[in-house]
């Protein structure tokens, strides 16, 4: 306790003097980067739980292809969850002697839990969220069922036995999933009315939907219970599976996020590194005048230990506390993101951010530290006893080592974490050896080199292993900056390249082989060129190598579904833009007509097919059987038309096809769906506007969060340079003032360190720009998969950018060594 | 200028530090008027705090007084900037301190070297050896200040002062970091060197012995010089 109490004393002093501000910044911003970012990303998780939830209609739904037990739903309810229930079939409308093949879903009083309703008053009217549900007697229908069967708001309907009033048009329903190309016109009707209709008979085809909504803690309890005793045709469906498309930009979203932050707990890394160094190096004679004052090895120990750790408390204390305003004031940013309120951050990123910064400044501190137990008593006759040995790696190995763990712990994926940690140590070995050939090659003009630019060269070849050590570090920071400033934003119109204003916004599926001609001469009348039509014929899997498929035999859920379904096949000549070849080739002309195909190679993972399978589908009635000659990746993203499987053309040709296309319709130009319908009455239109705006508003809006985030690791690249320049500070102005007192000149002076300066961050510069181009290809190629184009403007960047920044920077931070007058330093050192 | 001035190296009126301290003002030199004449060699001696550091660092112009002037060479070094008063160092003076104040990174040689291609001479290398060989380290050019012993290092530091040839060597206390063995001999080639380059000496010490060997002793007493000049 006495030295805990000496501890803090000492720590105390040392803030007023100054000595461990730099360490303590170091620990704040490191801590407040890590946190900020971690309860950034605990927020973006919830809220992708939730977009997801809103996609579901629910937090939580179990479907079944018979009514689920009433058990089930008490279950939910004593939770404290809420639920509600919804059944869905497909079944004839008629009205005014029409009949139309129709989705309805009967839902009761709740639904949905999660996302909102909209509905109009009229066709073509402005819609509105609603809270209720249709009220009984009355149903709501899509624009589609009311324009194909020309019925109005108010017209009346029968729906088997039971005739009901239309009281709205639905014009957005959130959980209208599903696959989007086999939805029929829509009916909602209330759960009451359901028995009136008769529909329901035993044999008949009824999806029955228990959603359910609430905390988390009462969703996990409730999946875990309901998950064991799920009996047959039932399935627990969580916000895991909602769209892929989503999915997909929000993981990348995370990606970048991961990187923002691990990049600054590298920066602060070697920021502790630099700052403890010389925190050890100015308490050598503290120490060695506490040993002459009879202090023991391990009251020294102790004592530098508690300093350490209060220290360590302290700053990531207030490093948290930043982490978590920044947090805040980003909730304004992300608010706008979430339908609903925003969740509440959890308190693991503070935990996290807390570990991290003890964590790091530990391992960084103690080898340091432990030669502090080791100063000679003697060193206050002798203060050349007992100096700190140059930095070796093995004295950093340790907070090598945390750092390592914490990024691949941060990175939430080996792969990532690897490349980024692989990166960062390639860097460094190449930063250092460029940095060694440089300096030699300058050694060499040096001779040659006139007045203060000899001077200055001097100095850099004089302190060559503190070169090599300061372009190290420089390198590593202005790499970081470049990847994160340049790279990133490269990387982002990339991604958001990937998914252009003008993607597809409407598809038009059920078009039949007669409409192709006429519909794209309407296309062509109407100004729109180029809609592809794709050719579609339904078949189901039947055998994979002469094995029958039964659905059973897969244990992955997702398997199981994709095999009991129809699968849509397609044929085509040339492969589509947005898809590439991960295993075999695509077919040339000779391959017409053949039984060959391409499979994505998703679903061949998942159904366990491999190149050279041969795969048999019955298609209405017929075997069709070919072999797997190519695995094609598709960009699911790009909200093209694509396809599982396709043949070339020829082999599918005998079946019945029908066709399916995407196409862009600007905003206000609406009027042309209705042409389109009349003209061709049995196409169906799917509006994917609504959802494509939903990613797009992700994109934007994490893109905004990532440039607040990247403000943290540009704090701690510029905490990097400061440390540097402190580490150097003592040597600096010894060296400056020997400099006056032989009789150098401020300018002198001035010019000399600026070439110093000037020739690191160049140095330093050029060979980040380098290592900036090859991680920026390295991530694009391998890990977001875009085409990368390198900059050359990176090394202009880097070169002039570092030249110039270290030298400001250089001489602002030694301001005083040039201002100081040499007296003062040399009676002090 | 009176007289006096043309034929005195190093010529005071009135010089006065003042510095302000917690407790308010404190003098560290009062109204001090000396002259130091070419070829001369001077002890500063006093008791601790009693100036001797204060007036070297005045005298030498790596301080500024609070009022009075420092005439060096002729020059008023107390009218002139930094960089000036650094040029005029560079020139005519040369420097032994008690901590060496060699620069760490740098081999024997090219901190002797320093002062020579400050001045921008093109034989420094050539000239810096020679000095080298002159205090004995021929052999240990090439070895950096931790390499050395005490009195090796404080032979580079004279090696250092002496390269540029300086009409007045300034030394505080050269062999205060020193045993008495090694003192001895530095305190020999300090002399030797100060009488072959006719140099001025002027030496902060607490030696009596040191302090007898110089031609004159400036006594401080609390910021004030006692006895004559």
């Amino acid at each position: 306790m006495k030295r805990l109490a000496l501890a803090l004393r000492l720590l105390g002093r040392d803030w007023r003097s100054g000595e461990i501000r730099v360490l303590a910044l170091a620990v704040v911003i490191a801590v407040a980067s890590v946190s900020s970012v971690g309860f950034f990303i605990d927020r973006i998780q919830q809220l992708l739980v939730r977009q997801a939830s809103v996609l579901m209609g629910a937090d939580l739904a179990v479907t079944a292809d018979h009514p689920l037990p009433d058990h089930l739903q008490r279950a939910a309810q004593q939770r404290g969850l809420r639920t509600a229930e919804t059944v869905s079939f497909l079944s004839m409308v008629q009205s005014g002697g029409r009949n139309l093949l129709t989705e309805v879903k009967a839902v009761s009083e709740g639904y949905p839990l999660r996302g909102e309703l909209r509905i109009a008053p009229q066709r073509l009217a402005l819609d509105h969220p609603v809270k209720n549900i249709p009220a009984p007697g009355t149903v709501w229908a899509d624009e589609r069922l009311l324009g194909e069967m020309a019925l109005q708001v108010g017209d009346r309907a029968a729906v088997g036995d039971a005739t009901f009033t239309v009281s709205a048009v639905i014009s957005h329903e959130p959980d209208r999933g599903g696959s989007l190309f086999s939805i029929a016109p829509r009916l909602l009707m209330n759960r009451d009315d359901l028995a009136a209709t008769g529909l329901i008979q035993p044999g008949s085809r009824v999806q029955y939907r228990l959603l359910a909504a609430g905390d988390t803690k009462a969703l996990n309890t409730f999946r875990a219970d309901t998950e064991a005793k799920l009996g047959r045709g039932e399935r627990l469906e969580t916000v895991e599976d909602a769209r892929p498309e989503m999915r997909t930009a929000l993981e990348r979203a995370r990606q970048f996020l991961g990187l923002a932050s691990m990049v600054s707990v590298l920066l602060a890394g070697v920021a502790m590194a630099m700052a403890t160094r010389r925190f050890v190096i100015r308490h050598l004679d503290n120490v060695a005048i506490l040993r002459a004052l009879g202090a023991t090895q391990s009251a020294i120990a102790t004592l530098y230990g508690w300093q350490v750790l209060l220290l360590g408390v302290a700053a990531s204390t207030v490093g948290c506390a930043i982490g978590y305003a920044a947090q805040a004031l980003l909730g304004d940013v992300l608010g706008s993101l979430a339908a609903a309120e925003l969740p509440a951050p959890s308190w693991f990123p503070a935990a996290e951010g807390m570990l991290v910064g003890l964590a790091t400044l530990a391992c960084f501190t103690v080898p340091s530290l432990l030669h502090l137990r080791k100063v000679p008593t003697l060193r206050v006759l002798r203060r050349d006893l007992g100096a700190l040995p140059a930095p070796s790696m093995a004295a950093y190995l340790l907070g090598v080592m945390a750092l390592a763990s914490i990024t691949l712990w941060q990175a939430g994926s080996l792969r990532l974490g690897a490349m980024v940690l692989g990166g960062s140590a390639a860097t460094v070995a190449v930063l250092a050896l460029a940095a060694v050939a440089v300096l030699a090659v300058l050694g060499r003009l040096r001779q040659h080199a006139g007045g203060v630019w000899r001077f200055g060269m001097a100095n850099l070849m004089r302190r060559s292993r503190g070169s090599v050590i300061q372009v190290v570090a420089f390198g590593v920071g202005i790499l970081a900056l470049l990847l994160l400033g340049v790279v990133r934003v490269d990387l982002l119109a990339d991604w958001q390249a990937s998914l252009p204003p003008e993607a597809p916004n409407r598809f038009i599926i059920n078009i039949q082989p007669e409409q192709v001609k006429p519909l794209a001469a309407f296309f062509k009348d109407n100004g729109f060129d180029g809609a592809a039509l794709f050719p579609m014929v339904r078949g189901r899997l039947t055998a994979i190598n002469g094995q029958p498929v039964l659905s059973a035999r897969y244990p992955d859920e997702r398997a199981r579904r994709l095999v009991e379904r129809e699968f849509n096949l397609s044929w085509a000549r040339d492969m589509q833009a947005d898809n590439s070849i991960v295993a075999g080739h695509w077919w040339t002309a000779a391959d017409t007509g053949q039984r060959v195909l391409s499979l994505e190679e998703g679903i061949a993972k998942t159904l366990g097919i491999a190149l050279g399978d041969t795969l048999t589908y019955q298609i209405g009635g017929e075997i069709f059987s070919a072999r797997v000659v190519s695995l094609r990746k598709v960009a699911w993203d790009s909200f093209h038309v694509n396809f599982f499987v396709i043949s070339p053309p020829g082999a599918l040709d005998t079946f019945a096809a029908s066709y399916i296309t995407s196409f862009y319709l600007p905003a206000g130009k609406e009027a042309l769906l209705s042409r389109l319908v009349r003209q061709f009455p049995n196409a169906t239109i799917i509006d994917v506007a609504a959802i494509m705006a939903q990613v797009r508003q992700v994109i934007e809006r994490v893109t905004l969060a990532l440039e607040y985030v990247f403000g943290f690791t540009v704090m701690a690249g510029l905490m990097v340079l400061y440390a540097a320049i402190q580490a150097s500070l003592d040597e600096r102005l010894l060296e400056a003032a020997v400099l006056r007192t032989l009789g150098a000149g401020r300018r002198q002076l001035v010019v000399g360190m600026v070439v110093e300066f000037a020739g690191i961050g160049l140095i330093a510069g050029v060979i980040a720009a380098s290592g900036a181009a090859a991680a920026g290809y390295m991530l694009a190629e391998h890990l977001f998969h875009f085409s990368y184009h390198i900059d050359i403007g990176l090394w202009w960047w880097g070169g002039m950018g570092g030249a110039a920044a270290i030298a400001l920077a250089g001489m602002w931070g030694t301001r005083f060594v040039i201002h100081r007058p040499p007296w003062e330093t040399l009676r002090e050192l | 200028m009176p007289d006096v001035q043309s034929a005195a190296i190093i010529v005071t009126e009135g010089l006065t530090k003042r510095v302000t301290s917690p407790e308010g003002e404190l003098t560290l030199l009062a109204d001090i008027d000396l002259s130091i004449f070419p070829g001369e060699s001077v002890a500063v001696v006093g008791a601790s705090g009693a100036g001797k550091s204060t007036l070297l660092g005045l005298l030498a112009g790596m301080d500024t007084p609070t009022s009075g002037r420092v005439f060096l060479d002729g020059v008023d070094i107390s009218a002139l900037d930094e960089d000036g008063r650094a040029r005029l160092r560079a020139a005519r003076v040369g420097f032994v301190f008690q901590a060496f104040h060699l620069l760490p990174n740098l081999t024997a040689l090219e901190n002797v070297m320093l002062p020579l291609e400050l001045a921008g001479r093109k034989d420094a290398r050539g000239a810096a050896g020679e000095v080298l060989e002159r205090v004995g380290l021929a052999r240990r050019v090439r070895h950096y200040p931790k390499q050395l012993s005490g009195g090796e290092q404080q032979r580079v530091a004279l090696a250092r002062a002496f390269a540029s040839q300086p009409k007045v060597l300034f030394a505080d206390e050269p062999t205060g970091n020193l045993d008495s063995a090694t003192g001895r001999k530095i305190i020999e080639l300090l002399f030797a060197m100060n009488r072959e380059r006719a140099a001025t000496l002027v030496m902060v010490t607490h030696d009596e012995t040191l302090a007898q060997r110089c031609n004159r002793r400036l006594e401080l007493e609390a910021g004030r010089l006692k006895g004559t000049l």
